[in-house]
Parts: C-alpha cells; structure tokens; sequence
C-alpha cells in the first residue's frame, strides 16, 4: 500500500510518462487523438488537459474503488468511470469557449475510448493506492500533452506560419509574404508528421545504443 | 431529419470522409492489424458487423434517452452498449462459426475500444439520421474502414520486399504510407455532396 516499497521511487513514476515512456512516441497508444486534434497548438492544450484530467479522476476513483470491483467485470466499470468523467469534461469545454469545442468536435467524447486511459487503468490505477495512480496519471497525461504539442507546433508552424492561433496571443511567424503548406493542417499531415517524429526518435535511439555497444567494448 | 440520400449518405461514408484517412478514426487496429491481408479482411468484416448492430442500438437509445429527458447519459449508455454488443457478437460468433472465432482471436474483444464505433454512434446521432439512413452509414463507414485496411495491407506487403532505411523501420514508414493513401483519398474531396 505504501508508496515507497521498493520499486521505483515515486519521481520515477511520475517522469516515467513524460520521455521514457511516453504514451504516444514510445507505446504508440492514442493514436487517433493524436493524428486529429494536433493542426493547432491551442487545440492541443485544450486536448491534453481534458485527458490529463480524465485520467487524473479516474484514476483516484478506480484506485479507491480496486478492492470493491470484481475482476470479470473490471474492464467494463473502467469504462464506465472513464465515460463519466468524460461527460463532465464534454459538458464543461463548451462553457469555456465554443469555439474549440467545434474545432475539437466528437475527439472530446472519444476521450472515453482512448486506450492511454484505460490502460493505465488496468496497468496502474487498478493495482496500486491512490497516491501513485496520481503520479502516475499525471506524468502520461503530460507526456500525451507534450506529444500533441510536438505534433502541433511543427504542424501549425509549417501549415499555417503561425503559433497560437484563434487566440488573442496569435504570433505571425512568417510575416505576410509566406505561402503556408497547407497540406500540413490537413489530414495527411497527420500521418507525414508523426511519422517523421517516430523517424528522428528511432534515429536518436539507435545511435546511443550503438555509443552504448562502443562503450561497453572499449 | 436529414434529407440527404441513400447513395450519397454510402459515398460520403465510405470514401469521402473515410473513418481512417480522412477521421483519424480507428488508427490504432488500423496500424496493427494490416501486416496480412487476410487477418485485414477479417477483421474489416469484423468492425463492418459490429458497426451495424451498434448503429441500431444506438437508435434505439436514442429514442429511449429522449423520451426520457437524459441526453447527458448518452455517452455512458452508447459505450456500455458497444461493450455488450461486442460480447455478444463474440458469444454468438464462437457458438456457430468456431472457425470464424478462431481467426478473428484476439481482435473481436479489442473492437470495443476502436474509437470507430463509438464515433459511428455519435455521427448518426448529430447527422440524425433516419433508420434506413442509419444502417447505409453504419454498412458505409464498415466498407470504408475494410477498404482502407486492405489497402495499406496489400502496401505492407509490397514493403517487406522493399528496402527500407534502418531508422524507418516499423511504425515510422507504415505512418508515412498512410500519410500518402490519406493523401490520394483526399482527390474525393466534394463527391457526392
């Protein structure tokens, strides 16, 4: 029950998410959020933080109720934790601005079907007490945050030649001579960026295993 | 009430906003599952099957719902009904076609967190569709999904003859192809409207 019992310290928990494991560049989960929100950074913001929040709840109240939840049923009352919260979420955006609820459109409701959460459902929120499952939810919820906006900034740059748009804080990057890459906020973009990022990851990964192997032999 | 005809409700579903190219929806089987064409087909039919019952449920609890004056729970009840709905898809598929269970393994179970399905629901719910209007979305956005999967299948295959750089191996190049099919699907773009 403790925290602190072996295994890895809780800062190692919480910073798990935000690199080492990263859901989205590493574990590859979430993909469709992440392909379909990211053509502007605020869009981003706003679908990181609902996740970070639905995973964050859920994963108290999943860790509380562990004990009560029987295991046959378990997958299916995650769901309905994670649907919960979810509506809530859906119900408050809106209040805040219409404008990104249209622009985030069904992907706000489809938080419910993200696999980030329920995985760290069952992986985490369901075996451990409470303080963990927080670290936890918060260190993969701002390691799927920081992936969005990794997609977004590039996506946004290059597609639009702005940072911030539809917000007051708009910054033209470009000036007004710029032809913006349109391909890039639409939908093959996606596909082109993420794929691109994977690619440099990949590339970073194999030549420090490879300094590794050197190192290891001289 | 949507006017919009049979034809063009197929089309739009089907090809123009296709559910993985175009919706991002659905990415995560999509990536995983079309090494093989045959396991693609599969489980197209798979999504396609549920996708219908699901589409009718939905109708169903949409009626419920409103006559009731609860729309928050709709969320709630569509994923409780895809849940249900995939267990008894899987029940009835393993009872008359142990074959059939056997081949599809694993990826029945997983249809229930394809955001596909869920997003189906929503669609038809804000598209409001009529019932007949309802079944053609659900039949179109199941071809499109089993188009799109047996597409990049058949391009997999072609790709493991290929000689791909070290670095791109994996998720990296198979993102980037479906970057390029997104891209020739987008040539649709205003069919059928």
């Amino acid at each position: 029950m403790s925290v602190e019992k072996k295994g890895p310290s809780s800062w190692d928990v919480l910073f798990a998410g935000f690199w080492r494991e990263n859901p989205v560049f590493v574990m590859l989960l979430g993909a469709c959020p992440t392909l379909a929100v990211t053509n502007n950074v605020i869009n981003c913001f706003a679908m990181g933080i609902s996740v970070l929040f639905v995973l964050v709840m859920s994963g108290i109240l999943i860790s509380l109720l562990r004990n009560f939840i029987p295991k046959q049923v378990r997958i299916a009352s995650f769901i309905v934790v994670i649907a919960t919260f979810v509506t809530i979420v859906d119900y408050v955006i809106p209040t805040i601005s219409l404008d990104l609820y249209d622009s985030l459109g069904a992907f706000i409701q489809l938080i419910v079907v993200n696999c980030i959460i329920l995985g760290r459902a069952e992986a985490c929120a369901s075996r451990n007490g409470v303080g963990r499952a927080i670290l936890d939810a918060i260190g993969m919820g701002v390691g799927f945050t920081i992936a969005l906006l990794c997609l977004g900034v590039v996506r946004e740059v290059l597609g639009n030649g702005t940072l911030l748009m539809n917000t007051p804080y708009e910054i033209s990057l470009f000036g007004a001579n710029f032809e913006p890459w349109s391909i890039m906020i639409l939908p093959p973009g996606g596909f082109f960026v993420l794929g691109m990022e994977l690619l440099v990851i990949n590339w970073f990964r194999k030549r420090k295993e490879a300094r590794a192997l050197a190192t290891a032999k001289a | 009430m949507n006017p919009e005809s049979l034809p063009s409700v197929f089309i739009n579903a089907c090809i123009v906003n296709n559910f993985v190219l175009s919706m991002f929806l659905g990415i995560c089987p999509f990536l995983g599952v079309s090494n093989k064409r045959g396991t693609a087909v599969r489980m197209g039919i798979a999504v396609t099957f549920v996708m219908l019952v699901c589409s009718v449920c939905t109708y169903g609890i949409n009626i419920v719902l409103d006559s009731v004056g609860a729309p928050y729970l709709k969320l709630i009840c569509y994923i409780v009904v895809i849940a249900s709905a995939v267990q008894l898809v899987e029940m009835v598929i393993k009872k008359y076609s142990p074959a059939l269970f056997r081949a599809l393994g694993i990826f029945l179970p997983l249809i229930t967190t394809n955001c596909a399905i869920l997003a189906l629901a929503m669609f038809q719910t804000q598209k409001e569709y009529n019932f007949i209007q309802c079944i053609v979305y659900a039949v179109g956005a199941g071809a499109g999904y089993t188009l799109a999967l047996i597409i990049m299948a058949g391009m997999r295959e072609k790709l493991e003859l290929a000689d791909v750089p070290d670095v791109a191996q994996g998720a990296a190049i198979t993102l980037i192809l479906a970057g390029i099919l997104s891209l020739a699907f987008m040539g649709f773009a205003g069919l059928g409207s």
